[in-house]
């Protein structure tokens, strides 16, 4: 069995730096969860399957349930916490919020990270291209259709 | 908290010398994107003792065109492979590419990651409480193959898309290691071998894929239970080009057996087509040997991957100029 290691990181969450200690086998989700408290990223499977875990690392979604946080040093790191504005609720979590795009919530956070990260490369996306880079997060409620309108109504209200 | 990983010690390299040096150690093992070694770490299918992360190696991201074809990096993703416009001209393998797992995993999968991922079986792929009930398996701390409990080898499935892809487009591969660096056809990279199913020797990582000047046209199709993060019950890849006896194709198979198969087909489409595609169908019948390595049929597999080869081979004919 390897030996472990420990290492200092430096990265930004949410805008705010942050430096600690982390072992080198510590997963990213367990970082934000556990020792940064920002439960609202979730882990849905035991490894890459669900997409509940997606968080944005330098402004692409990123499965956070099998990426390491030594392997985050020095990356901007968003999560579903970050997207609320001195208390006002971005235009996703409005629209998902609007638009019945959750209903237990437990994919949301995930589906909003995923949703921000084609938004942003692509504030238009046409309903193919949302269903695509929706295409790794599983929701068990919905049947994805108010999630899909709530991102296409989002996507409207960023263009008005 | 998710269940711990053993510990291991994460090396990031920022060279292929550094990268070199870091894979010497015993017990080292590469990592790129991560999204099958992660997986495989988390439900405790394999112990390392130093994780070599090759994503900071910018020469092994490169993707260089020219008039002998194009050598794609193994550290490119699959997310910017499937936007570069010179691989256009090899349609299978884009198409094989934007099949492989999700959006999201593809932002960080790599081309490396993808030839070398794990071969499956659904007595493997399961967490250690699951495994260890069941006597583990012979690919990893047991002593039977659940799938075939008379055999001697691991017969778990190469699930890789974007193998088969190339092969049909004759890739070559190339690898370095401690003995230097080599070069092989993609299909002979690979043994009929689901605990052993690549050539690479301690130490040895892929560094990139050279792919021919384009020629064939080609299509990749994949049976699968979902549209999306699905791996292929079975995939096939077809090219078809014109030569002075009739069109020619080549087919290449995936999910079916421990390697990616390169199925022969000899004779050029003839005079009487739908004698040729059946022929063809059924080639692929007996040439692939599915196992109970997933949740749904064998038989089903092989039937659906031969039918589905058929399908394209028809349908690229008849685009054929
Ligand atoms: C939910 C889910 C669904 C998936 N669906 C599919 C699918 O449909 N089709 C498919 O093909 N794959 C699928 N995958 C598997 C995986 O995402 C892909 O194979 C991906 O391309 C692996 O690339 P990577 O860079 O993440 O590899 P890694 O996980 O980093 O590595 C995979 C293996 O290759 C080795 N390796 C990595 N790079 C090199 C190198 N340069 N040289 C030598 N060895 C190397 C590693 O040691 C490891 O054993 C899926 C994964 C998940 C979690
Ligand atoms: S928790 Fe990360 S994909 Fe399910
Ligand atoms: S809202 Fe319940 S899982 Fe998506």
């Amino acid at each position: 069995m390897g030996q472990g290691m420990k290492r200092v990181v430096s990265l930004k969450i949410n805008g705010r730096e942050v430096e600690e200690v982390v072992p080198d086998n510590l997963l990213l989700v367990d970082f934000l969860r556990d020792r940064q408290g920002l439960t609202g990223t979730k882990t849905g499977c035991d490894g890459g399957e669900c997409g509940a875990c997606t968080v944005l690392v330098n402004g692409r979604a990123r499965l956070s349930c099998i990426t390491l946080a030594a392997s985050c040093d020095g990356s901007d790191i968003e999560t579903i916490e970050g997207q609320a504005a001195r208390g006002r609720l971005s235009a996703l979590q409005r629209a998902f919020h609007q638009h019945l795009g959750a209903q237990c919530g437990f994919c949301t956070p995930g589906m909003i990270m995923a949703s921000e990260a084609l938004l942003r490369q692509n504030p238009s996306p046409d309903e193919a291209a949302i269903r695509t880079a929706l295409g790794g997060n599983l929701c068990r409620c919905t049947g994805y259709v108010k999630i899909i309108k709530s991102v296409q109504a989002a996507a409207a209200e960023a263009r008005s | 908290m998710s269940e711990a990983m053993a510990p291991f010690r994460l090396i990031r390299p920022a060279s292929l010398d550094e990268a070199m040096a870091a894979l010497a150690v015993e017990g080292a093992q590469p990592c790129s994107g991560g999204t099958d070694l992660l997986v495989r770490l988390r439900k405790g299918l394999l112990e390392p003792a130093a994780l070599v992360d090759l994503t900071g190696i910018a020469a092994l991201r490169d993707v260089v065109c020219d008039e002998s074809g194009m050598w794609v990096g193994a550290g490119a993703t699959l997310a910017t492979l499937a936007r570069n416009p010179d691989l256009a001209a090899y349609p299978a393998v884009i198409q094989a590419i934007d099949s492989v797992a999700g959006p999201t995993h593809r932002e960080v999968a790599t081309l490396g990651g993808n030839l070398c991922q794990d071969p499956r079986c659904v007595y493997l792929n399961q967490s250690h409480w699951w495994r260890k009930s069941n006597q583990f398996c012979l690919k990893y701390r047991g002593d039977t193959c659940h799938v075939a409990p008379k055999g001697n080898r691991c017969r778990a499935a190469f699930s890789g898309d974007v193998a088969p892809a190339l092969m049909v487009h004759r890739a070559q591969i190339e690898l370095a290691g401690p003995a230097g660096a080599r070069q092989m056809p993609l299909a002979e990279f690979y043994n009929e071998d689901g605990a052993a199913h690549t050539a690479l020797q301690p130490g040895e990582i892929v560094v990139a894929v050279h792919l021919p000047p384009p020629g064939p046209v080609s299509e990749y199709g994949k049976v699968r239970v979902r549209g999306s993060v699905d791996y292929p019950l079975a995939g096939v890849a077809v090219a078809c080009e014109p030569t002075p006896d009739g069109l020619r194709f080549t087919l290449a198979v995936t999910g079916t057996n421990s390697k990616p198969l390169l199925v022969d087909i000899p004779d050029p489409l003839g005079e009487d087509a739908d004698a040729f595609f059946a022929a063809l169908v059924k080639t692929v019948q007996k040439a692939v040997s599915p196992q109970r390595t997933t949740t749904i049929a064998p038989h089903y597999r092989r039937l659906s991957v031969a039918a589905l080869a058929g399908r394209i081979a028809r349908r690229l004919a008849a685009d054929a100029p």
